[in-house]
């Protein structure tokens, strides 16, 4: 099975390098730009017995590892 | 007094830490490597600056979960002292030794240079020896040093005297200008300065050594 981890930085949290990325598109003249979000994408391949068994194990691998709770938020995409 | 220094794979200031420590204590101190599933009897461990597995997924993340950690981690619970410095800082935040979370400087650039800080307590066993000292220099040299933590956490860190050092003028965008932070329970701190690169005489700047001598005398008391 494989899945799509997607990180974010909780709403509140000052993103440097999106502020950066922001001011560059604007320098290159994108007047309608509104705002600009980063977020980290990993992908997975395990092997579960069905969805719910792959999604607990995806939750704890964030849990426990791929997110840091104090900053960031995580959605879990299950891909097949 | 009996105390180590961890190494993980990326870590640049273990020998500086060491060498400083044996210089205040006078006894020679241990190196560990990280992947040490025992910790020998001790006093105190300190995890050193550098750049653990290059910083990947999160600056001090896949140390935090690294062998040792665990037993760094009931080491800390049993009320060991810890000290983390800057990578070392890192790692204690992301193993949930210490709240809040350390991100990118606000200015994106890599910092290295001394800057002026405010020793926030003494009361506690790594800041004690500052007595009236309130103002010290410390050099920093750090990517990801903007002390992040939400409004109630940041409440309890001021209602429980847990701040232990702020800058001055605040470089990286830290939460209240902290440097640096104690655990509830005092015997963890993490800090971005490096008070080893301020404990020689010939290098030109001691502020760091009172830090390491708060240490000794928390182990055997004052005087020694």
């Amino acid at each position: 099975m494989k899945a799509r981890i997607e990180i974010r930085l909780k709403p509140g949290v000052l993103d440097p390098e999106a502020a950066a990325i922001e001011r560059a598109l604007r320098q290159l003249g994108f007047a309608g730009l509104k705002g600009v979000a980063r977020a980290k994408v990993i992908e997975v391949e395990l092997e579960a017995r069905g969805p719910e068994e792959a999604e607990a194990e995806l939750r704890a691998m964030c849990e426990r590892l791929l997110a840091n709770p104090v900053i960031e938020t995580y959605a879990i995409a299950l891909l097949r | 007094m009996r105390a180590a220094v961890v190494t993980f794979p990326g870590s640049n200031c273990d020998r500086d830490l060491r060498v400083a420590m044996e210089s205040v204590f006078g006894v020679p101190v241990r190196a560990l490597w990280h992947g040490e599933r025992d910790l020998p009897k001790l006093d105190l461990v300190a995890l050193p600056g550098g750049f653990s597995y290059g910083d990947y997924l999160r600056a001090g993340a896949i140390a935090a979960r690294s062998p040792i950690m665990a037993e760094i981690v009931r080491f800390a619970r049993r009320g060991g002292l810890v000290l983390g410095i800057c990578n070392g800082f890192q790692i204690l935040t992301e193993a949930g030794l210490l709240p809040g979370a350390l991100v990118r400087n606000r200015g994106l650039r890599f910092l290295c240079r001394t800057v002026d800080l405010e020793v926030t307590t003494t009361a506690s066993p790594f800041t004690a020896a500052y007595g009236e000292v309130r103002h010290i220099r410390l050099p920093i040299a750090h990517h990801d040093g903007n002390y992040v933590i939400d409004q109630d956490g940041l409440a309890r860190l001021e209602g429980e005297g847990q701040i232990a050092f702020r800058y001055r003028d605040n470089p990286n965008g830290s939460t209240a200008a902290i440097a640096g932070v104690l655990n509830r329970e005092r015997n963890v701190l993490g800090l971005m300065p490096h008070p080893e690169r301020a404990a020689d005489p010939r290098l030109g700047n001691t502020d760091g050594v009172p830090l390491f001598r708060s240490l000794l005398e928390a182990v055997h008391g004052a005087g020694s």
